[in-house]
């Protein structure tokens, strides 16, 4: 009975994994660069949900909506003043230590306005826990409502980029460029458009996660925004199903391997999951085989 | 020709060294006129080892032209086995600078090792890819020395991955490496002096490594790996080549780093990917492939957080806002256009293109 409750904490960690892994997996998709700001996003979110509803003593929906507003103008914001200078920059790496630069930003400015200690984040779900077989396997309304909005939002994804002209503009634009602004489409606004939903997202999966994990410091996203990216490269980087089998392949080795191996051991393992897995298939689960021209 | 590009080169490589010695000879007169306060004292060790890490991380991600992110996890490794030596041989060994030499061969030569290990099958992949299994072996490398106990007693070693009861030690027996508290005694043997000599081999075989055939041909690698391929260019030898001397460099600079501390722990602070990415910072803001960039800008860094210590609770913050507008002004298109027009050169140039 217990293994079927881990693998429930599982998946629900998964979920967040994979709703992180989307902002990245969308973002790499159409700017071809690692977002290292994302994790910290999480967090931004993660502080104004804290402070709305902690310290302000706003409702919990105010407070969410609060946070997914402020990480999307955040998102745009970040994408225009330090991303799009560099877009066509001769190394890429340029832009990776921009956003590295970003990130270190984000945390010290978190780090002033609310101080290094970590603190005590109340869940925003209210649902009561779920009890099945008399008992012995308890589901949290956390996890419940994790699982729920993970589903809702890849469904609403998906259907977004197949049948939107916005959502077609962002494939197009991932595919080429140069052809996709030859066509009309205005490629600036598409990958603002880009960030300010992986950023939305970065701020459900900071409510998600900071209420499942209830501490909050500067530096709560990190470790979860790395996780996330190797899950979107578990799953093959660019694809949307890809994040989310990737997400929740992860959430779930992660939490068996600290039940039933080592707590201490459990990132090592999903780190050595991932690494197998690249060998055996460089793009990842779900990746496309680029083929390489001379 | 021939002759003018060699002694070019030959000059390039003489103001590297000269600037190494310059700093050495300035900061030994600093100390001993007492001009150097007690807190950069402390700062000097680290920063060779920044430098060695910069220049070592450079092989691979400006020569070799691949992305890592795990090269603190190839200091991890050279940190502990450099320290592991040194404490066992502490009795037995009583020259220090021999001891010294020994263990960083050993780091050396381990993290080199693992490096080699480590590249066969991950050289493979490519790009981000690259990046995030190194930085996954960084981390893996990371939490197995977290689990790792090794003891010793009148039987030998002993080893454990669960904690140091379970070693089995006899009443004589010490637990030489205590997992997630480290190694802690490690003989403090790194001084400036080393630290600068460790910088300067550091140069010669980098340096040695580009302009020699072997350099050439790493470097044709990351130019086009097709036609490095198609003209006859082992690509796994020469890659795993670049990769294992840099991870075998910066095992040397964790074997620096372990004699400057009482205790050696492997925390996500000192080992973790926010020092490969710090190093990778290092690299890319002095400039992909510039040797003598990496040098500078690590020094400049390493001591930017320290300058700002008067403005305390903002230096960081500073430090990220000055890394953001650096990276904007070196690399972005528009910067790069703006700078050439108003820049010093072209307006003394200027005149001469008239003539």
């Amino acid at each position: 009975m217990s293994f079927i409750s881990y693998l429930i904490n599982g998946i629900s960690l998964g979920s967040v994994y994979a709703i992180i892994a989307l902002g990245y997996t969308m973002v790499y998709g159409i700017a071809k660069m690692l977002n290292f700001a994302h994790g910290d996003v999480i967090m931004v979110g993660g502080f104004t949900i804290f402070f709305a509803v902690s310290m302000q003593g706003w409702p919990p929906v105010i407070g969410v909506l609060l946070a997914v507003v402020l990480c999307t103008i955040l998102g745009i914001t970040i994408e225009y003043i330090a991303y799009r200078p560099l877009r066509q920059a001769a190394s890429s790496l340029a832009v990776l230590i921009t956003a590295i630069g970003v990130s270190y930003f984000l945390q010290n400015i978190a780090l002033l306005i609310f101080g290094a200690n970590t603190k005590a984040f109340t869940s925003v779900v209210n649902i009561p826990a779920l009890k099945l077989a008399d008992g012995q396997i308890i589901i949290s309304g956390e996890t419940i409502v994790t699982i729920i909005s993970c589903i809702i939002i890849m469904i609403g994804l998906t259907l977004f980029i197949n049948k939107t002209k916005a959502g077609q503009a962002m494939l197009a634009v991932s595919e080429d460029k140069g052809a996709a602004q030859l066509m009309g489409i205005n490629v600036n606004a598409t990958i603002s458009l880009t960030f300010a939903i992986g950023s939305a997202l970065a701020a459900i999966a900071g409510m998600l996660l900071c209420s499942a994990y209830p501490s909050l410091t500067p530096y709560t996203g990190s470790m979860p925004g790395i996780k996330a990216f190797v899950a979107a490269v578990f799953g093959g980087i660019g694809s949307i199903p890809g994040a989310l089998i990737g997400g929740i392949v992860l959430g779930i080795i992660e939490i068996l391997s600290k039940a039933y191996i080592s707590s201490q051991m459990a990132d090592a393992i999903v780190f050595m999951v991932l690494i197998i897995v690249l060998l055996v298939k460089p793009t990842g689960i779900l990746g496309r085989k680029i083929q390489e021209k001379v | 020709m021939k002759k003018l590009k060699l002694t070019k080169n030959l000059k390039d490589n003489i103001i590297t060294y000269g600037i190494v010695i310059a700093a050495y000879i300035i900061i030994q007169l600093m100390s001993a006129t007492g001009n150097i306060s007690s807190l950069m004292q402390g700062l000097l060790v680290p920063l060779c080892v920044y430098v060695i890490l910069a220049i070592s991380l450079n092989l691979t991600v400006g020569i070799l032209g691949e992305l890592s992110l795990g090269h603190a996890g190839f200091m991890c490794v050279g940190a502990f086995t450099g320290a592991f030596f040194s404490k066992c041989m502490q009795d037995i060994i009583t020259i220090d600078i021999l001891r010294f030499i020994l263990a960083i061969l050993i780091g050396a030569v381990c993290a080199g090792a693992i490096g080699f290990l480590i590249g066969m099958p991950v050289l493979r992949l490519k790009g981000d890819y690259l990046a995030i299994v190194t930085l996954a072996f960084g981390e893996i490398i990371k939490n197995i020395i977290n689990v790792l106990y090794i003891g010793r007693d009148s039987r030998g070693f002993h080893f454990s991955m669960k904690d140091s009861i379970s070693l089995g030690l006899e009443s004589d027996g010490t637990v030489i490496i205590n997992g997630a508290q480290g190694i802690t005694g490690t003989p403090k043997d790194s001084t400036f002096t080393i630290g600068i000599v460790l910088i300067i081999i550091t140069l010669i075989i980098v340096l040695n490594l580009i302009h020699s055939r072997d350099g050439r041909a790493i470097m044709s690698i990351r130019d086009n790996l097709i036609a490095a391929e198609s003209v006859g260019i082992n690509i796994t030898k020469y890659k795993l080549m670049a990769f294992s001397i840099s991870a075998a460099l910066a095992g040397v600079a964790g074997v620096l780093y372990s004699h400057n501390l009482s205790s050696l722990m492997a925390t996500p602070k000192n080992f973790g990917y926010n020092m490969s990415i710090m190093i990778l910072v290092f690299v890319v803001l002095g400039g992909i492939g510039n040797i003598r960039g990496s040098m500078i800008a690590s020094v400049v860094l390493t001591l930017l957080p320290e300058l700002l210590r008067g403005l305390s609770n903002y230096r960081m913050l500073i430090y990220s806002i000055i890394l953001i507008v650096m990276m904007l002004f070196n690399w972005a298109p528009k910067f790069i256009e703006l700078r050439e027009k108003y820049s010093i050169k072209r307006l003394i140039k200027k005149p001469k293109e008239v003539q």
